[in-house]
């Protein structure tokens, strides 16, 4: 018994089948109770007042942004050198979902920014720098779609990946190096020292773990879209030829 | 090799090649940006390294899809992709004839474009060269995007959406080097990185365009 099994299309539908509705149990229950817990039984921060509460959402999606870049990085890897069809269509679905991801986290930081910075928007790395991922995100899903042949676009846009994340990492610390941020550090770090204080902590890794289910969910589902599809496409060839 | 780059050599400058294009643009786009924010020497100056180094990435981005869609329209590519030079020399050779038609005569130009826009003379002499190090890692780049996108039909506004974002730490650290030779600042450290970015590039590169080609060819 491996995982390389579910590579196979009709295992991964099954196993994904019954998989699905638990994902999206967990996602709602963790990312519902955490927001709830977070938005209204969360004491107000001494400096920033009620506005610190959408750290609950801004935080996850920025942690997904990045995390779904990498599992994309993931995913194009086993297609290179497996080729498994169903690691290749799930790095495909997975972008969008980033890029939504980059665009909350920036419009949260954005509504959150007005009030505590006096700005919408500032120059400051890691700003910058998930701009930039924003704009990875875009070529990448421009190349998936402007590629008929569905393999081809696989591999293209594989490579793009690779190519794309070594400088989507050189970009971050240009980034760093060309202004100095405004940005607070880390909110989650093993290094206790810099962390946030335990009340505003637990809500915030519970939702993170409801965003982390809701991102698997939305994969899955997407997967099974993209599968589907080609199922679709395939007997209407069929059809076609008969 | 020496072959094939002395035939896209010939190809580039004969008559539509497109060589001279990418120069035009750029004494252009330096004429345009004194039109567009005023002629005051104190907001141009500081601004001119800016302003030359994104001249000289839209300049390189503009020649990038004639890399490889010539030879593919007329099946010379396939051609050379069945000769015995392996596929990582080509793309190699296509970039480094890329750099030789663009590259380096942007870089020959830019002091006296430097002058147009008030860049101070101190800068001049990084400026030249941030470029020299810096735009080989643009052809080197932009070569891997052509290939990418050679078997599309409008491949070349994808091309700009793709590649854009990846000049993004070349364009970062050269225009830093520029900005802190005007002021007297040490540039050791951005140089050292815009060195590293290019001898990167011109080292790993040519494995992914070669990948890519391969795919389109396929």
């Amino acid at each position: 018994m491996s995982i390389w099994e579910y590579a196979n299309p009709r295992r991964f539908m099954a196993l994904s089948a019954r998989v699905q509705p638990w994902v999206w149990g967990v996602a709602i229950m963790l990312s519902g109770s955490g927001l709830i817990w977070g938005f209204f039984f969360t004491p107000e921060d001494f400096r920033m007042g009620y506005s610190v509460k959408i750290i609950y959402l801004h935080v996850p999606s920025a942690f997904l942004a990045i995390n779904a870049w990498f599992m994309m990085l993931v995913a194009s890897l086993i297609w290179l050198i497996r080729r498994h069809h169903v690691s290749a269509l799930a790095a495909r679905a997975a972008a969008p979902i980033g890029l939504v991801m980059t665009a909350v986290a920036l419009l949260t930081g954005a509504i959150w920014g007005k009030p505590m910075w006096g700005t919408y928007w500032e120059w400051d790395p890691r700003l910058t720098s998930f701009l930039i991922l924003g704009l990875f995100y875009l070529g990448y899903i421009a190349l998936w779609s402007a590629i008929e042949n569905q393999d081809a676009a696989a591999d293209l846009t594989s490579i793009l990946c690779l190519v794309g994340t070594v400088f989507a990492v050189l970009s971050r610390y240009a980034a760093q190096f060309w202004n100095q941020g405004l940005h607070q550090g880390a909110s989650l770090s093993l290094d206790a020292q810099e962390n946030i204080s335990d009340v505003f902590w637990l809500p915030l890794v519970v939702t993170l773990a409801g965003f982390v289910a809701l991102f698997l969910a939305l994969v899955l589902m997407r997967t099974r879209t993209e599968l589907r599809r080609r199922r679709l496409h395939s007997l209407a060839a069929k059809a076609r030829l008969a | 090799m020496t072959a094939l780059l002395l035939r896209d050599l010939r190809l580039a400058i004969r008559a539509g090649g497109g060589f001279g294009l990418g120069l035009a643009f750029f004494l252009i786009l330096a004429t345009l940006v004194p039109l567009a924010v005023g002629p005051q020497p104190t907001l141009l100056g500081p601004i001119a390294p800016g302003i030359l180094w994104l001249g000289a990435l839209l300049a390189c981005l503009l020649s990038l899809d004639r890399i490889f869609a010539l030879d593919l329209e007329d099946g010379s590519l396939d051609l050379i992709a069945t000769a015995p030079l392996p596929l990582e020399g080509v793309a190699t050779i296509k970039a480094l004839t890329h750099w030789l038609t663009t590259g380096l005569p942007l870089t020959i130009i830019a002091p006296a474009l430097g002058l147009l826009l008030f860049l101070p003379s101190s800068a001049t002499l990084w400026l030249v060269i941030a470029l020299l190090i810096g735009t080989p890692a643009l052809s080197w780049l932009g070569t891997f995007g052509a290939a990418l996108t050679v078997g599309l039909k409008r491949g070349s506004l994808l091309l700009s959406l793709l590649v854009l974002p990846l000049y993004i730490p070349t364009l970062v650290f050269g225009a830093e080097v520029v900005r802190r030779g005007a002021e007297g600042l040490p540039t050791a450290t951005p140089l050292a990185l815009l060195g590293g970015i290019t001898l990167g590039c011109i080292a790993l590169l040519p494995f992914a365009t070669a990948a890519a080609l391969r795919v389109n060819l396929r």
